[in-house]
Parts: C-alpha cells; sequence; structure tokens
C-alpha cells in the first residue's frame, strides 16, 4: 500500500453485489470518495460505507462487474464526493454522476460542493406562501404548488405522470414577477423514451437553455441511481441559493431509487423492514426532499416535483407511504379516470396540498380560494357516496339532492379536471369553473363558505 | 479522569472507540477531530460504542474521543422558553449564527444566554434550612412565565447563607449557598439534569381536570386531562400535524414543548413564524412566550432524534416543579422508534417486531409513565402537571403495527384519525366509533360542575346518535335511504348535522379554530333540541322533507364559524328562532 498526500491505494479482499471490500486500509474516512480502478485502467467511482479494524465497505456506484480481485486497486481520494458548479451547467446534460453527457466539455466550476447537501436549519427557513400558478386548474384551485414546496406526484405504471410534471414544468409561474427560474430534471432509471420527451418538451417551450437534465437511464447502472438525486439537488441549490433563481426539481422515479437502495441494503446484508426495504428508508427520502424550501435572506427558492410509481397502484406500498409522511402533501393519479381518458386524472380525494392554506386567499389568488375549494371537496366526496350507491339501487332510488350532487360529480369531471396539456388556465378561470361547479346545489347545502361570498358568487342556473 | 480512546470503526450514526475502559454508560463524549457530540451505550471490555448526535460524514478511525464524564444533561434555568432546540438542547438560532444556513459541526454554545440578567426577588433567608427542590426565589421569564428557582433535585439539602438581596443578576451568579451533607454548595438560577432520568416528585395525583384544548372532538368526546397521556395515530395526510398544532396554540396549560422528532423542517418554521403573532385566548400574549420547541428534523442526524423526546421531557418536568401544567406534544414517536431501531441493528441486536429492538415497549412505557400530575418536591407546596401527547405515523395507516400497539398499551385517550375522513376533508379527521378517553368519567364532573350539569346526558345523547347512524349506514348502503322509516332517516340527517356543525371544526378560520366550552356546550344541546323536536314533529306527522328544508339548519351548521365566544346570547337567539320554524312546520306548539 502506498499513500501520497491522503492518497492511497489499497487491495480488494470480497466483492460482494454491489459492494466491494477493501483491505488494509489505513486513513480512510466514512463516506469518502473512492475510485476503484481495473488493470487496463478503468475507473469507477464508489463511495465508503463502512470503515474500521483495517477494512473499508465501498459502494460502487457503476457496479461490480467486470472486477476482479487480482486486479483491482481502490484509491480513496481524501474527500467526500463533491459536484461542480457554476452558471454553466444551465441548459447542460449530465449523467446519473454528474459527468457531462452532452460531448461537451465539463462546465468550467465556480465551486465544488458536497452532494450530500447539509440539512437546512429550520430557523432559518422561509415559510414558503407564494402560489405558483401552473395553468392547471385541479392543482391551482385544489391542491396548490406554492415555491419551497416538495410535492410529489404518486402514479402508477402507465399513467400520465410525465404530461402533468412537463406541464407543470413549462407553465408555472408566479404572478406578477420576472424572477429568474430555472428546471433541474432528474431521469433515475426511467426509459430512455421518457426522458427524451421531458427533453424535447422543455425544448419546444424554450425552457432548454434554462435547465439541467441528470439522466440515468434504465439501462444505467441501479447504483448509480443513489446518487443521481443528489447532485441534482446540489446544483438546485447552488442555482437557488447562491445565484437567487427560483428552481423546480422534478426527480423521476422514486421509486427506481428506492430499489437501488434496498440492493445495497441487501447486499450488506441488513435487517430489513417492510417489504425488504431498509429499516432507514424515510430517513433517507428524508435526506432528498427536505432539501427543497427557501432560506431566510436568500431570493431563490427549490420547488420539488419528485414523481413515483406507486407498485400495483398502492398507496399504503412503502415507498409513497413514507414518502407522504415527508412530502408536504401529494398530488394522486386516479386509474379509473385514466381508463376513463381523463387528464389530468387526479384523483382530489386522496391529494392534499399542506401548504395550500398559506399560499392562497387574499393578496395572493382570492378570499374565497379556501371556502370554495373546501365545498368542492365536500361536494365532489358526497357525488361520489351517491354514485356508489346508484350503483347498487339505481338511480330510482336517489333523492332528489343526491342527483343533484351526482350532476356535480360529472361537472366537476368534464368541465374542471379536464383540461388539454397546453391548455393553461388563469386563477380567475379555475375559481369560476369551481363556482359553477356550487351552484347546481341550492343553498342551503353550501355550508362552508361564508354567506358574502355566496352572495357574491353563486349564481343559481 | 476522564477517558480518552480512539476510534476503530465508522459507520453511519455508530462508531467503535477503543481505550475507553474509564468510560461510563450514557456518558457524552466528544468524537473526532472537529469534536462532534456522541454518546456511550454499550461497553465491551475497552471498547465504547458510541452514537453520534451529527453527522460523522468525513470521520476517520484514529481519530480521538474524549469523555467528558457527565451523561446527557439539559441546562434549566430561564432563557428556555421562545427558544428553537435541536434534539440536544442547541438553540438553532445559535447555530446559525455560527454556521449560516445550513447546520454544521462541532459547534459548542450553551443552551441559554447566561450573560442575560433577570430580576430576582429571594423567597427564603440566611439561616433557612433548605431541602432538594425548594423555591429559593423567584424570576420573571417571560410575560407569561414566573420562573422558580429551585434547589437542584440531587441537592443533599443544608443551611442558606450569602443570599443576594433582590435585583438584577445573569445566570452565573451564585445567589446562596448552602452547608450541610454536601458541603458548600453554590446555587445559581441555573441546574443541570441528565435527560433520561425522570425529575423526582413528593406524590401524584388521579388527574381528573380537563385540559381544554378548544377542539369539540377532544374536548367534548374524547378529553384528555391534564396530566394525562394520549396518542394521536394517522396515516400521512389525515391532519396529524394541524391537530397537534392546534393542542399547541390553545390548550389551556402555562407552558407547551414541542418536538418535532424526524418530521418536516417546514411545520417547525411555521410555528415559529406563527406563535408570536398568535395571542393566547386566556393572557393575550403572544403563544411564543409560553412555547419551547424542540426540533430534531427528518433530515438532522438520527441519533439526535433519539434524545429529543428526552430532552423535551425533561424541561417539561422542570417547568412541572415550578407549579405549572405543562403540556408535551411529540412529533412523531414513530419516527423516535426509528431511530432507535436503526442504532438497534446497527449494534447487530436481535430484532423483534418488524426489526425494531425488543426494548421498544419499555422505552414507550417510560416515556409515557413520565407524565402526571403531582406535588412537586420541597416547599412550598406546588401541584404541576405534564401531559404527554404523542403523535404515532403508523406505516401504511395500519393501526397493527409494533409502535401504535404498543402506544395504545401505555396510553389512556386514543384519537384515531381516520384517513377516510380526511379524504372527505372531515377535519379534524378523528373517528368517532374508533376513538376512546379514559378519562371520561373523571372529567365529567368538571363539566357538571362548571359548565352544565346536563353536560354528560347530552353528550350520551349525540354521541347515541353517532352510534345508530353507523348501524343504519349500513342498511342505507344495501337497500338504499328511502328503504328507512322517517324516524330513522332523521337520524342519519342529525347525525350529518352533528358532523359538519359540531365534530368538524376548521383550524384556518380565525372564529371556529378555538371553541370555548361554553359554547361548545351550546352547539351540542342546540343539536340535542333539533333532534328531540325533529323526533316528536315526526312522530305527530310532520314530513320530513319539511324539517330538511328548515332554515334554522344553515344557521346552526355554520353557527361554528359565524358566532364569537362573546356573542353567546346569538345561540340563545338561534335557538328561539329555531323553535318558532318548528311550530310553523307542525302547526302545533311544540313543548318544551
Amino acid at each position: 500500500m502506498t499513500a501520497e498526500g491522503g492518497v492511497q491505494y489499497s487491495k480488494i479482499a470480497e466483492i460482494k453485489g454491489p459492494l466491494v471490500i477493501v483491505d488494509d486500509v489505513e486513513n480512510a474516512a466514512f463516506d469518502e470518495l473512492v475510485e476503484v480502478e481495473t488493470k487496463d485502467g478503468e475507473r469507477r467511482l464508489g463511495k465508503v460505507l463502512e470503515v474500521g479494524n483495517g477494512k473499508a465497505i465501498v459502494q460502487v456506484f457503476e457496479g461490480t462487474t467486470g472486477l476482479s480481485i487480482a486486479a483491482t486497486n481502490a484509491k480513496f481520494v481524501g474527500k467526500v464526493m463533491e459536484m461542480p458548479v457554476s452558471r454553466e451547467v444551465l441548459g447542460r446534460v449530465f449523467d446519473g454522476l454528474g459527468r457531462p453527457k452532452d460531448g461537451l466539455p465539463d462546465p468550467i466550476a465556480d465551486k465544488f460542493i458536497d452532494i450530500n447537501g447539509e440539512p437546512m436549519n429550520p430557523e432559518q427557513r422561509e415559510y414558503p406562501k407564494d402560489f405558483i400558478q401552473t395553468g392547471v386548474s385541479v392543482i391551482d384551485g385544489m391542491i396548490t404548488l406554492v415555491r419551497g414546496q416538495k410535492l410529489p406526484i404518486f402514479s402508477g405504471s402507465g399513467m400520465s405522470h410525465n404530461l402533468l410534471a412537463a406541464q407543470i414544468a413549462r407553465q408555472a409561474s408566479v404572478i406578477g414577477t420576472q424572477d429568474d427560474f430555472a428546471v433541474v430534471f432528474a431521469a433515475i432509471g426511467v426509459q430512455y423514451s421518457e426522458a427524451e420527451y421531458f427533453r424535447r418538451s422543455l425544448e419546444e417551450s424554450g425552457a432548454l437553455k434554462r435547465s439541467v437534465l441528470f439522466l440515468n437511464t434504465a439501462d444505467d447502472p441501479a447504483i448509480e441511481r443513489i446518487i443521481t438525486p443528489r447532485v441534482a439537488l446540489t446544483v438546485a441549490e447552488y442555482l437557488a441559493f447562491e445565484l437567487g433563481m427560483h428552481v423546480l426539481v422534478i426527480l423521476t422515479d422514486m421509486t427506481n431509487y428506492a430499489e437501488a437502495l434496498r440492493e445495497i441494503s441487501a447486499a450488506r446484508e441488513e435487517v430489513p423492514g417492510r417489504k425488504g426495504y431498509p429499516g432507514y428508508l424515510y430517513t433517507d427520502l428524508s435526506t432528498i426532499y427536505e432539501r427543497a424550501g427557501k432560506l431566510n435572506g436568500k431570493k431563490g427558492s427549490v420547488t420539488q416535483v419528485p414523481i413515483l410509481s406507486m407498485p400495483s397502484d398502492d398507496i399504503t406500498h412503502p415507498i409513497p407511504d413514507l414518502t407522504g409522511y415527508i412530502t408536504e402533501g401529494q398530488i394522486v393519479l386516479g386509474r379509473d379516470l385514466f381508463r376513463q381518458g381523463v387528464y389530468p386524472p387526479v384523483n382530489i380525494l386522496m391529494s392534499l396540498s399542506r401548504l395550500m392554506k398559506d399560499g392562497i386567499g387574499e393578496g395572493s389568488t382570492r378570499a374565497d380560494h379556501g371556502e370554495i375549494s373546501n365545498q368542492v371537496y365536500d361536494a365532489y366526496s358526497r357525488a361520489q357516496e351517491v354514485r356508489a350507491l346508484a350503483g347498487i339501487v339505481g338511480k330510482a332510488g336517489l333523492t332528489e339532492i343526491d342527483l343533484k350532487y351526482m350532476d356535480v360529480g360529472d361537472v366537476f369531471e368534464n368541465e374542471f379536471l379536464s383540461q388539454a396539456t397546453d391548455e393553461n388556465r388563469t386563477i380567475e378561470e379555475t375559481l369560476g369553473i369551481l363556482w359553477k361547479i356550487v351552484s347546481k346545489l341550492p343553498k342551503n347545502e353550501i355550508t362552508k363558505i361564508k354567506d358574502k361570498y355566496v352572495e357574491q358568487y353563486y349564481k343559481e342556473e | 479522569m476522564a477517558a480518552q480512546g480512539r476510534i476503530v470503526w465508522v459507520s453511519g450514526p455508530a462508531v467503535r472507540a477503543d481505550g475507553m475502559s474509564e468510560a461510563k454508560m450514557y456518558e457524552t463524549v466528544t468524537v473526532g477531530d472537529s469534536k462532534l457530540v456522541g454518546e456511550v451505550i454499550r461497553l465491551t471490555g475497552d471498547v465504547a460504542f458510541i452514537q453520534v448526535y451529527e453527522s460523522t460524514s468525513g470521520l476517520k478511525p484514529g481519530e480521538p474521543v474524549v469523555g467528558t464524564g457527565n451523561p446527557l444533561s439539559v441546562l434549566l434555568g430561564p432563557g428556555i422558553i421562545g427558544q428553537l432546540y435541536d434534539g440536544i438542547q442547541r438553540p438553532l438560532r445559535a447555530l446559525s449564527e455560527a454556521s449560516g444556513s445550513f447546520i454544521g459541526r462541532g459547534i459548542t454554545t450553551t443552551p441559554v444566554d447566561m450573560t442575560k440578567k433577570y430580576h430576582f426577588v429571594p423567597s427564603v433567608s440566611n439561616g433557612d434550612e433548605v431541602a432538594a427542590g425548594n423555591v429559593i426565589g423567584i424570576v420573571q421569564e417571560t410575560d407569561l412565565i414566573e420562573h422558580s428557582i429551585m434547589v437542584p433535585p440531587d441537592h443533599k439539602g443544608g443551611k442558606i447563607s450569602n443570599l443576594v438581596s433582590e435585583g438584577d443578576y445573569d445566570l452565573e451568579t451564585v445567589l446562596a449557598t448552602t452547608d450541610g451533607e454536601g458541603g458548600n454548595i453554590e446555587l445559581k438560577m441555573y441546574h443541570r439534569w441528565p435527560v433520561r432520568k425522570p425529575r423526582p416528585y413528593k406524590n401524584r395525583y388521579d388527574p381528573t381536570v380537563p385540559l381544554l384544548t378548544g377542539q369539540r372532538v377532544i374536548d367534548t368526546f374524547f378529553p384528555i386531562a391534564k396530566g394525562g397521556t394520549g396518542s394521536i395515530p394517522g396515516a400521512f395526510g389525515t391532519g396529524k400535524t394541524v391537530t397537534l398544532h392546534q393542542i399547541a396554540k390553545w390548550a389551556d396549560s402555562q407552558v407547551v414543548v414541542y418536538i418535532g422528532c424526524g418530521e418536516r423542517g417546514n411545520e417547525m418554521t411555521e410555528v415559529l413564524v406563527e406563535f408570536p403573532h398568535l395571542k393566547d385566548p386566556r393572557s393575550g400574549k403572544p403563544l411564543m412566550d409560553r412555547t419551547v420547541l424542540v426540533a430534531n428534523t427528518s433530515n438532522m442526524p438520527v441519533a439526535a432524534r433519539e434524545a429529543s423526546i428526552y430532552t423535551g421531557v425533561t424541561i417539561a418536568e422542570y417547568y412541572r416543579d415550578m407549579g405549572k401544567d405543562v403540556v408535551l406534544v411529540a412529533d412523531s414517536t414513530s419516527r423516535w422508534a426509528e431511530a432507535l431501531r436503526e442504532m438497534s441493528g446497527r449494534l447487530e441486536e436481535m430484532p423483534a417486531e418488524e426489526g425494531y429492538p425488543s426494548y421498544l415497549a419499555s422505552r414507550l412505557a417510560e416515556f409515557y409513565e413520565r407524565a402526571g400530575r403531582v406535588r412537586a418536591a420541597g416547599s412550598p407546596d406546588r401541584d404541576g402537571s405534564v401531559t404527554l401527547i404523542g403523535a404515532v405515523s403508523p406505516s401504511g395507516g395500519d393501526f397493527t403495527e409494533p409502535v401504535t400497539t404498543h402506544t395504545m398499551r401505555f396510553i389512556k385517550t386514543f384519537w384515531a384519525l381516520d384517513a377516510k375522513l380526511a379524504y372527505s376533508r372531515h377535519y379534524p379527521s378523528i373517528n368517532w366509533m374508533n376513538s376512546y378517553s379514559g378519562y371520561l368519567a373523571d372529567i365529567a364532573k368538571w363539566w357538571g360542575e362548571n359548565i352544565n350539569e346536563d353536560w354528560l346526558s347530552l353528550r350520551s345523547e349525540v354521541y347515541g346518535v353517532l352510534q345508530r347512524e353507523d348501524t343504519l349506514k349500513e342498511i342505507v348502503r344495501l337497500l338504499g335511504p328511502e328503504a328507512l322509516p322517517d324516524e330513522e332517516k332523521l337520524i342519519l340527517e342529525v347525525a350529518r348535522m352533528v358532523k359538519i356543525g359540531l365534530l368538524q371544526q376548521n383550524s384556518f378560520d380565525d372564529v371556529d379554530t378555538y371553541c370555548s366550552p361554553e359554547k361548545q356546550y351550546k352547539l351540542m344541546k342546540l343539536l340535542v333540541d333539533f333532534y328531540k323536536k325533529g323526533q316528536q314533529a315526526i312522530k305527530e306527522g310532520t314530513p320530513l322533507a319539511d324539517i330538511r328544508a328548515m332554515k334554522s339548519i344553515t344557521t346552526l351548521l355554520k353557527a361554528r364559524m359565524d358566532v364569537k365566544d362573546d356573542e353567546m346570547p346569538k345561540l340563545d337567539q338561534l335557538d328561539a328562532d329555531m323553535q318558532e320554524e318548528f311550530k310553523s312546520i307542525t302547526g302545533v306548539k311544540v313543548s318544551n
């Protein structure tokens, strides 16, 4: 073993799944970056998961295929993994580890930042409350997104989450501001065609030069996916908090990330939690999702829209479950609506935006926004009950008021929920449709709205 | 002598060091060149197993580990109220001064400002015999908090001498000394206490006084007592955090300790931003003047999350010992249990259910046992209480998972949150069929004496309607609502009104967010009256449709938002209008 200036070369003792165990280690640190070098000069990156008693367990991001014990060396780099950042990253495409993938040279680095980031001090956070108009009625009206929020899309295989996320990325704006914005897109183990759809969509809307893309597609190494969201968020934090930009981060698909994590946990023979996922899945996911927010005294913001596909559409599966406990709400896509051809097929009853209450109302959207949306939630939920009942007793068994609620359900889905992928509705249009829905009901059914708003906006047909 | 060893192994928050034969269990140590804070959790030979409260990224074998000789302790003295601490009582404000917007490592700071002066008024004299727990004087900590300076609980007792006179002193000033068994001991405005050791008290009382939270479904249906224990489990999106924030805002206690244990950063920010602007409904002072926050958000180091619960409860006990009612809210105990699980896994202990350690149940029991209404140690006599309310975040919303099931064994009030109710925006989504309160019988006495003696019978009446509805719903599901006779349809109608007009409460509405006990009672009475009049009207042949069309219904359902706490006569007027309307639809005089 040789050591020079904190850099050392060591022999491999064992290779096991994505892990290599390095022997005769003297000066390695926990979390340190490792270069694994084969005899013919190929270099792969990894990091130290555990170190002690002369051994280090190293996770190799690009996989261990083709490595041999005799012909492989490990080099401890003397620092944790860092991402070079500067304004020049805008408009560039990188691979899942943050290396250029567009054939251009490395961007000139302004600084190098530890990709793991540090936890934001809650005392220094600024509470998010700037309404983002996405132009998608169901989001603006019922599940409002605000700057600095983390609001995931819970989808299922084959559903239109990519269309929706791309539409949000194209249309999102804060009314009355001309702030600098940027999109950071991280593809985590998705098909090439999905990543390409996003790139094209950003290109067509002219947003590509304000975007940074990180692509780990389905045929790229799985373990690399542990790193992809972290390099993407490191760049996002730099753009937001050092350059003052408002950054929208789209991470797709977090399910693939969690599976990579499970693979490593299994290789380390850890005691598994639910469905074989490690017990620290919650904590690990939080180190990604909590990197959204706004900070006191800084101009920019990081807003996250992670996408995850729920295995078998099961919202109680550990990945959506733990995600929902960390994120500030969720946009849930419904299989039934999707089958009916509704776009976006958002199941509003299961969806929620926790920061909505502070982003809406007088001064940002309109004073009646909160109450009208509550009333529509209530009415749509009644409509679903009535529909279920009608399935059993038939329409003839329904009361007059029940029939009105059925009507509410139809208008909600056909006129409010449904919209074209290039249709950009203003918040006034959105609220107008909500009042149209509520106006289908007699006044005495309106229990969640103050009388003054009812007088102002209710229009009986 | 303090232990001095070297790191031999690092894996995440777990570190092993050798040369540690001098170390004691649960001693705090500094780890590595950057002096991270850690705690010894296992000793084998001269190897200590240490959980580190800060990120260990970059830590190397060979770096030093130094013992402090003390167990993990908190500093207890004036200046705690209004602070936002991390899991080991470091003020996050001071951390941001040292490291900016993100939390750096290896920062040492004092939990309170040691140089701030408080006006001390002694309540003893030189020559007085004092014992552990005795109050020697008071300082005004905030507008709301009169802070008793107490002889530390581990003091052996002795005679007071060198007592300072009334005046302004900082925390390091020696206020008095005592002689006696323990030798000369200096008494200051603060002392330290190990977090894992409950503070002693004289004796315990049964909790019989309700903790009024201004939340109708809690106070009226599933009350909790001062000094009691409660748990609020629910899947994500069911409104746990909002409910807990509501309790922290409006509970009639003198001190609130809010622990954000492995939860969202923005939630703590929300409290920090909102509480200074909210007024305590009883004193009119900002709520922050009675609140302490302990924040170890989900992305902060996991070991400090384990400690945060103990840090919080020790602070709560300290204020209890001054004779105050303290509410401690822990959101969420599941994340604390996960921290236990993670450390247990790294210790390679044999796991019990779902990978949790076998001591999960006993740790939960120990925690909830620190609740109680007590007579504090020492004189003068002081009665205080610590009420413990823990959120549980069951995976997949499944209440049969280990943290929920074990918690249920140690608490008496159970507020079961229901995803179905939340999906239909019925908030708070506390399910009235699955929730319970073990304090109801004791607390009913208080309502009977302070509000109205028929409180319990009205509550049973309303609860009965909800129970009947639950059975009838099954029939409706099979046959449709038209299959029911009018009397039973009326029950469905009244149940709907109870849900909208009483159980539901809008935390974001200026009026509805807090409901006084009088208003809770009157709303309940109005609904019972409506039910009785409706029953009678139907018996006399009035069609249900006429009752449903009554104008009073909408007014009644909106009363929770429209009628302020100081406008109770409006509810009496509503009652009178309702009687009139019944008269007009039945055409006969309805007896009272």
